[in-house]
C-alpha cells in the first residue's frame, strides 16, 4: 500500500499526541466522577474546570459560559431548539442560510414543521457570501434568531461574523454560530465578534471525537435540553466526558497557540497547489473564495467528471478526500452547497475537496496534484460528456 | 462498500472506447443525476451476433462497473440472447451493489437497449420484448442551450 495521504481535516483530524497523553490519566486513574464528594474525585472536577479555562481564554469569555456537548451537532441542536422554546412569546421567526450543515438545517425544518417555525434560508453569492442587506431586509419584528456558519465546511467560505452580529446586535436579536470549522481555525473573541452563542466539536482541531460545547453569552435564557442532573450549570444533565473535555481543552489550547504559524504555513500550502490546478488542469472551477477561505480548504469542480469515481481513483494511490457528489451522499442531488452557490447538477457532482493539516507538505501535494491530473484525464477520456464537449469544441474550429 | 468484483471492474473496465461507425448507439441517464452512459455495438447484420461492445460512462464507481460487467455480457450473444442480459444479471454478476446503486445497474441494461433500439431502428427490424428507450441525454438538449 501506499503511503497514506490524509487530506480530509474538515472531515476529522488526527488526535494530537500532547491530547491523547492530557486525557490518558482521566481514564484509568483520575476516574472519579465530578459530582462526587470526596477529595478523589475532585481531581476530575480539576480537570473539567481547567479544560472550561481553557477553552474560555481562547474565545476570550468566562468560563462558565462553556456548556460541553457530545459535540458539534448536539450544539447545533441545543442552540437552535432550545432558543425557540425560550423566546417564543417574542416570535417564531429564525433566519439562516443555504449553505449551514446539516445539523442546522435539518433541526431547522424539525422546527418548520413540528413547532410552527417560520425560516428565512438567506442566498450566498457565487463564492458562498451571505449577503448583508438580504439579512437585514429578512428581519421581521417575528425574529429571534440568526444562525450563520462561520467558516463553511465544504468550500471554506469564512462569513462577515462580525457584521453580522453588529446587525443582530442593532435589532435586539440572538446571533448564534457554528463554528465547527472555524474554531482554532481563525481568531475568534465571542464579546468583539457580538456572538451570543458557538458552536464548536473537539476532533476537528486535533481533539477527541465524541466531545462539543456550546457558548452561551451570559443572560440568554435558554434552557436545558438534556435532563437529568445539574451537570453544566444545570445546562445538560449527564455525567461529563471527563477525558473528553480535557482533551478537548488541550486540543483548544494547542490549537490556539500554534495557530499563527500553523495557519500560515497552511494557507502557503493551500494557494500553491490551487495555483498549480488551476494551471494545469483544464476545465477546472475553484469552489468557494480565493482570500475569504479556510486555511485548510481546496474545493474544485473538474468539468466532465464524477466525484465518487475520482475519490476511489485517489484512494487506490492512497489519497483520502471527500466531495460534494451526490453518490457520497446517498441521494440523487449533489451538495446543497454548491448548488446554493449556483453550480449546475453535473458540474456539482464532479466536485472534490481536500482538507490540508500542518502534517501535510509540498511533496505531498505536488504527488497528489501529479495523480490528480492523470485522474481527471482518465475518467474524461471515459466520459461521453467529454466526448460530446470535445466533438462540439472541434466542430466549432 | 463494494464487492471485490465491483472493485476490479471500477479499476480495471473492460472495453472502454468508442467503434467507429458502431451498429448502434445508445445513450441513458443524465448529468443532473450523476450517470450517463453510452454503448456502443458491432453487430453482425447476418447472423446478428454482438462482435463487439464498448462503453463511455460518466458516473460513480457502481456506474462504471455495471457498464463495463454488461459489455463483457453481452460480446458473443446473439441479440435474442443479449436482450436476457437483466439488469438483475449484471449486478449478480458484480457479485452484488449497494442499495443505492442498484439504479446503476438498471442504467446499464437500459444503455444495452438503447444501443439495440438504434441498431434496430436502423435496419427497420423488431427485437422482440424491445421498447423505445425512456431516457435519452439529448432529449431537450435543444431547448436548453436556446437558454444560453
Amino acid at each position: 500500500m501506499a503511503k497514506l495521504i490524509y487530506l480530509d481535516n474538515a472531515a476529522t483530524t488526527k488526535t494530537a499526541p500532547e491530547v491523547v497523553d492530557a486525557m490518558l490519566p482521566y481514564f484509568s486513574e483520575l476516574y472519579g466522577n465530578p459530582s462526587s464528594i470526596y477529595d478523589f474525585s475532585q481531581k476530575s472536577k480539576e480537570g473539567l474546570m481547567a479544560a472550561r479555562a481553557q477553552i474560555g481564554a481562547v474565545l476570550g469569555t468566562d468560563a462558565q459560559n462553556i456548556y460541553f456537548t457530545a459535540g458539534g451537532s448536539e450544539a447545533d441542536n441545543w442552540a437552535l431548539k432550545a432558543t425557540f422554546e425560550a423566546y417564543k412569546n417574542k416570535g417564531n421567526h429564525i433566519i439562516t442560510t443555504k449553505i449551514e450543515h446539516h445539523a442546522i438545517l435539518h433541526t431547522c425544518e424539525y422546527l418548520e414543521k413540528e413547532r410552527g417555525a417560520k425560516i428565512t434560508y438567506l442566498n450566498v453569492d457565487e463564492n458562498g457570501l451571505v449577503k448583508l442587506d438580504e439579512l437585514k431586509r429578512a428581519i421581521t419584528p417575528e425574529t429571534i434568531l440568526v444562525s450563520v456558519m462561520f467558516a463553511n465546511n465544504e468550500i471554506g467560505i469564512i462569513q462577515p461574523i462580525k457584521e453580522i452580529g453588529e446587525i443582530c446586535k442593532e435589532k435586539g436579536i440572538l446571533f448564534h454560530t457554528d463554528a465547527v470549522q472555524a474554531f482554532g481555525q481563525v481568531p475568534i473573541k465571542v464579546d468583539e465578534l457580538n456572538i451570543d452563542m458557538l458552536s464548536s466539536s473537539g476532533h476537528k482541531i486535533n481533539g477527541p471525537k465524541g466531545i462539543g460545547f456550546l457558548y452561551i453569552r451570559k443572560g440568554v435564557k435558554i434552557k436545558s435540553f438534556v435532563h437529568g442532573g445539574a451537570q453544566e450549570r444545570k445546562r445538560r444533565a449527564g455525567t461529563e466526558n471527563v477525558p473528553g473535555i480535557v482533551g478537548y481543552g488541550a486540543a483548544a489550547a494547542r490549537a490556539d497557540r500554534t495557530m499563527a504559524e500553523r495557519t500560515g504555513a497552511e494557507i502557503e500550502l493551500r494557494d500553491y497547489a490551487i495555483n498549480r490546478i488551476m494551471n494545469e488542469i483544464p476545465y477546472a472551477k475553484l469552489n468557494g473564495d480565493p482570500v475569504k477561505r479556510l486555511p485548510n480548504n481546496i474545493n474544485f469542480s473538474f468539468q466532465f467528471i464524477e466525484g465518487e469515481s475520482l475519490l476511489l481513483m485517489l484512494d487506490s494511490d492512497g489519497i483520502c478526500a471527500s466531495s460534494g457528489s451526490a453518490c457520497t451522499s446517498g441521494s440523487l442531488d449533489p451538495s446543497h452547497v454548491l448548488l446554493a452557490i449556483g453550480l449546475p447538477h453535473e458540474i456539482a457532482h464532479g466536485s472534490l475537496r481536500m482538507t490540508i493539516s500542518e502534517e501535510t507538505t509540498k511533496e505531498d501535494m505536488d504527488f497528489v496534484i501529479d495523480r490528480l491530473k492523470f485522474i481527471v484525464q482518465y475518467l474524461r477520456n471515459m466520459s461521453p460528456l467529454y466526448e460530446d464537449f470535445m466533438r462540439k469544441q472541434n466542430k466549432n474550429k | 462498500m463494494y464487492s471485490e468484483k465491483v472493485m476490479d471492474h471500477f479499476t480495471n473496465p473492460r472495453n472502454v472506447g468508442e467503434i467507429e461507425n458502431a451498429s448502434g448507439v445508445g445513450t441513458v441517464g443524465n448529468a443532473k443525476c450523476g450517470d450517463i452512459m453510452r454503448i456502443f455495438l458491432d453487430i453482425d447484420d447476418e447472423t446478428h451476433i454482438i462482435k463487439d461492445c464498448k462503453f463511455k460512462t460518466f458516473g460513480c464507481g457502481a456506474a462504471v462497473a455495471t457498464s463495463s460487467m454488461a459489455t463483457e455480457l453481452v460480446i458473443g450473444k446473439t441479440i435474442e440472447e443479449a436482450m436476457q442480459v437483466t439488469n438483475k444479471a449484471v449486478m449478480e454478476a458484480l457479485d452484488g451493489l449497494p442499495p443505492v446503486k442498484v439504479h446503476c445497474s438498471l442504467l446499464a441494461e437500459e444503455a444495452i437497449h438503447a444501443a439495440l433500439w438504434d441498431y434496430a431502428t436502423k435496419h427497420d427490424i423488431k427485437i422482440e420484448g424491445l421498447e423505445k428507450p425512456k431516457s435519452d441525454i439529448h432529449e431537450g438538449e435543444e431547448e436548453e442551450e436556446e437558454e444560453y
